[in-house]
C-alpha cells in the first residue's frame, strides 16, 4: 500500500489530542468519571464544538453523537483534514437539525482523538500517551461524560438527542440513563446490542491494527512508528460493511481503474481496490490507531439489555421521551431488525415511538448521506416535537 | 397506504363533514372519550390519528405501507412501520384505552388473532370493515356469478389484498367467539354515512355498505 504524503506526525496528533482545535471542559481530581471498568478517571478532558444560540429559557438543547470514527466537527471544516464537516446535509440554517432554531452540542467521545480523553492523549502522571493503560470504556461511560459537559455548560435538559451507529447507541444509553434530561430521541441504524456478527468484524479490524509491527504493543508513541497499515486494513474491512453490495456495484462494477486489461499483478486492478485502499490512506491521516480499539471495543460492549434484568423495555418504563427510530433496507450492519427490536421495547414499555424504515441502496452509511426521506421524516418529528415542548418556529 | 388502498374509500373521500373530516372517520372519532391513548392500526396516512390528536388524545399508529408511515412521522405523528399480523404482539396487556382497526380487517391474515390481541392490549376497540353481506354484493356473485367489485372494492379477485371478507353477521359471530361485548354498532352507506334508521341486525347486513363496532373485553 502507498504512503500517506500528508500523514500527521505523532507531534501533531498529540497535540489535536490534547489541545484540540475545539473548546474544551476539563474536570479535575474533584469531579472524576465513574467508568464502567470500576475506575474514577481524573483528570478528564472533553472537546467539544457547539452551533447555534442557546435561548434564554435553556430549552432548545440537541445534542449530537458521533459515530465511531466521527468526532464534533459535525458542519465545519475539519482542522486535521480540511474536509467539510460529517454532518453537513442534516444539520445547518434551515435543514432539518436547524442551527438557528436549535443550539447544537456535538462532544468528541472520551475515548477519541480529537480532544476528549482518550488512549492518544497524554497521561499527567507520565507525561506520555495513554497508549493501552487507558482505562477500557463504554458507551455509558460516554453518556456519562456528555452529561457532566451539560452540567457544565448549564444544560439541564435537551431537547433532542440525535446520533446514527454508535452514535444512536449513544442516544439510546442517554434516554436509558437519563429519561427526564432527554424530550426526544432519535436513534438512526443503531440497535441495543452489538450483534455477534458485528463483534466478529470489530475483532478482524483490531487484530490487523495488533498484527502491524509498528503499534508496538500499543507504544507506537514512545518508538516513534504508527500502525498504518494496520489500521487502514481495519477501516478498509470496516468501510465494506456500511456499503452494500448493491451499492458498491453501482458505484464501482467491476470496472478497471486507469487501465483496460487485469495487469496479472496484485496492484489495484479494479476501481472498488482502489477507493478502499483510498480509504484506508485517508483515515489513518485523522485517526489513532488505539483510539481505535478502544471505542470498537465500547460499542462491542453494548448491551442495553444487560442493565436492566435482561429486558430492554425495563431501560424504558415509564420513559417521558419521545422517539423517532429510523433504518435503512440496506444496511447490514445493523439492519431494520435491530431498530425494529428498539421499537418492540419501547412499545412494551408503552413510550410514544415513531419508526421509519427508508428505501436505500447505500447501506449503514445513509445517514451520513443525501437521503431526501430521511431528512424529511427527522425534521417532521423534530418539529412536532418543538410544538409540544413550545419551541417557537 | 394500508387502509386506503385495501378499502378504496372513493365515495368516502367525497364524502366530507363540516371540518373537511371524513365523515367515516369522524364516526370512528365519536367513540373515543377525550384524553384517551389509543392506537391506530393500519393508519394510512395519518388522518384519524391527526383528527384524534386534534380532540386531545394521545394517538399511536402502525402502518404497513413505508409511504404511509414516513408521511405520518413527518407530520409529527408517533407511528411505526409494521403488520397487524405480527407486530401487535408486542404490545403489553392494557397499554391503550382504544384499538381502532379501519377498513383493515379484511386485509389481515388471521382476524380472530389480530381482534384477540386488539382486545388484550386494549378494554376497548373499535373495528370497521365493508360488509361482504350488502345486497349489491349478493346480487352480483347471484346473478353475475362473478366475485363482486364495488365503487369502494374495485379491485379483482386475483390482485385484492382483502382476503378475508365478512358480512356483519360473520362478524358478530367473531365477538362472540372471541367473547366480546358488542358496545355499539354503526352502519355507514357508501359515503360514509351514518344509517340512523333503527333496523333489525338483518337490516343492516343487507343496506350497510360498512360497519363500525365498538367493542369491549368481556371480563
Amino acid at each position: 500500500m502507498a504512503e500517506a504524503t500528508t500523514t500527521l506526525d505523532l507531534a501533531d496528533r498529540t497535540r489535536e489530542a490534547d489541545h484540540p482545535h475545539s473548546p474544551v471542559a476539563r474536570f479535575g481530581a474533584d469531579k472524576p468519571l465513574r467508568l464502567d471498568a470500576g475506575v474514577d478517571f481524573a483528570p478528564l478532558q472533553i472537546a467539544y464544538q457547539t452551533y447555534g444560540t442557546l435561548n434564554a429559557e435553556r430549552s432548545n438543547a440537541v445534542l449530537i453523537c458521533h459515530a465511531l470514527t466521527g468526532d464534533q466537527h459535525v458542519v465545519n471544516r475539519h482542522p486535521v483534514t480540511g474536509k467539510p464537516g460529517w454532518w453537513e446535509t442534516m444539520v445547518g440554517p434551515g435543514l432539518p437539525i436547524d442551527t438557528e432554531r436549535y443550539f447544537i452540542i456535538c462532544p468528541n467521545v472520551v475515548g477519541g482523538c480529537m480532544g476528549s480523553s482518550g488512549p492518544a492523549s497524554t497521561n499527567p502522571a507520565t507525561r506520555l500517551p495513554w497508549g493501552l493503560d487507558f482505562p477500557v470504556i463504554t458507551v455509558r461511560d460516554m453518556v456519562r461524560a456528555q452529561a457532566m459537559l451539560l452540567d457544565h455548560l448549564g444544560i439541564d435538559s435537551l431537547f433532542a438527542v440525535a446520533g446514527g451507529s454508535m452514535g444512536g447507541m449513544q442516544v439510546l444509553q442517554w434516554a436509558a440513563s437519563y429519561p427526564q434530561r432527554v424530550f426526544a430521541a432519535l436513534p438512526i441504524a443503531a440497535a441495543t446490542r452489538h450483534s455477534a456478527q458485528n463483534i466478529a468484524f470489530h475483532e478482524v479490524g483490531r487484530q490487523a491494527v495488533m498484527a502491524d509491527p509498528d503499534w508496538r504493543g500499543g507504544r507506537y508513541f514512545a518508538h516513534g512508528t504508527n500502525p498504518r497499515r494496520g489500521l487502514a486494513v481495519a477501516r478498509m474491512g470496516a468501510h465494506i460493511t456500511y456499503l452494500s453490495d448493491a451499492a458498491l456495484h453501482r458505484k464501482f462494477g467491476r470496472r478497471f481503474q486507469n487501465r483496460d486489461n487485469p495487469t496479472f499483478s496484485f496492484d489495484a486492478d479494479f476501481q472498488v481496490e482502489s477507493y478502499l485502499r483510498h480509504q484506508g490512506i485517508t483515515f489513518v491521516e485523522r485517526f489513532d490507531a488505539n483510539s481505535y480499539l478502544y471505542l470498537t471495543r465500547a460499542m462491542d460492549y453494548f448491551d442495553l439489555a444487560g442493565d436492566y434484568d435482561g429486558v430492554v423495555a425495563n431501560g424504558f418504563r415509564g420513559t417521558p421521551t419521545r422517539f423517532c427510530v429510523i433504518s435503512f433496507t440496506s444496511d447490514w450492519l445493523f439492519p431494520t431488525s435491530e431498530s425494529r427490536a428498539i421499537v418492540h421495547a419501547l412499545n412494551a414499555a408503552s413510550a410514544r415511538v415513531s419508526f421509519a424504515e427508508i428505501t436505500t441502496d447505500k447501506g449503514h452509511d445513509a445517514f451520513l448521506l443525501d437521503e431526501p426521506e430521511l431528512f424529511a421524516i427527522v425534521r417532521g418529528f423534530l418539529d412536532g416535537a418543538a410544538r409540544s415542548r413550545g419551541l417557537r418556529a | 397506504m394500508l387502509s386506503r388502498v385495501k378499502y378504496d374509500l372513493t365515495m368516502a373521500e367525497a364524502a366530507r363533514g363540516a371540518g373537511g373530516a371524513r365523515i367515516d372517520l369522524l364516526v370512528v372519532a365519536a367513540m373515543v372519550d377525550q384524553g384517551a391513548r389509543v392506537l391506530d392500526v393500519g393508519c394510512g396516512d395519518g388522518e384519524l390519528l391527526r383528527l384524534l390528536e386534534s380532540r386531545g388524545v394521545d394517538g399511536r399508529g402502525i402502518e404497513l405501507s413505508r409511504e404511509g408511515v414516513n408521511e405520518c412521522v413527518a407530520k409529527g405523528l408517533a407511528v411505526v412501520q409494521g403488520d397487524a399480523d405480527t407486530d401487535l404482539a408486542a404490545y403489553p396487556n392494557d397499554a391503550f384505552d382504544y384499538v381502532i382497526l379501519s377498513q383493515t380487517l379484511q386485509a389481515t391474515r388471521q382476524p380472530r388473532i389480530v381482534l384477540e390481541h386488539m382486545l388484550r392490549i386494549s378494554r376497548r376497540a373499535i373495528v370497521s370493515f365493508p360488509n361482504f353481506g350488502h345486497w349489491n354484493i349478493r346480487l352480483q356473485i347471484l346473478l353475475g356469478g362473478q366475485m363482486p367489485r364495488t365503487r369502494n372494492l374495485p379491485y379483482a379477485w386475483y390482485e385484492t389484498p382483502n382476503i378475508h371478507f365478512c358480512s356483519i353477521k360473520d362478524f358478530r359471530a367473531l365477538c362472540f367467539a372471541v367473547g366480546a361485548k358488542m358496545d355499539q354498532a354503526v352502519a355507514l352507506n357508501a359515503w360514509g354515512r351514518q344509517m340512523r334508521l333503527k333496523m333489525p341486525w338483518w337490516f343492516w347486513n343487507l343496506f350497510g355498505e360498512q360497519a363500525v363496532f365498538l367493542l369491549s373485553r368481556r371480563s
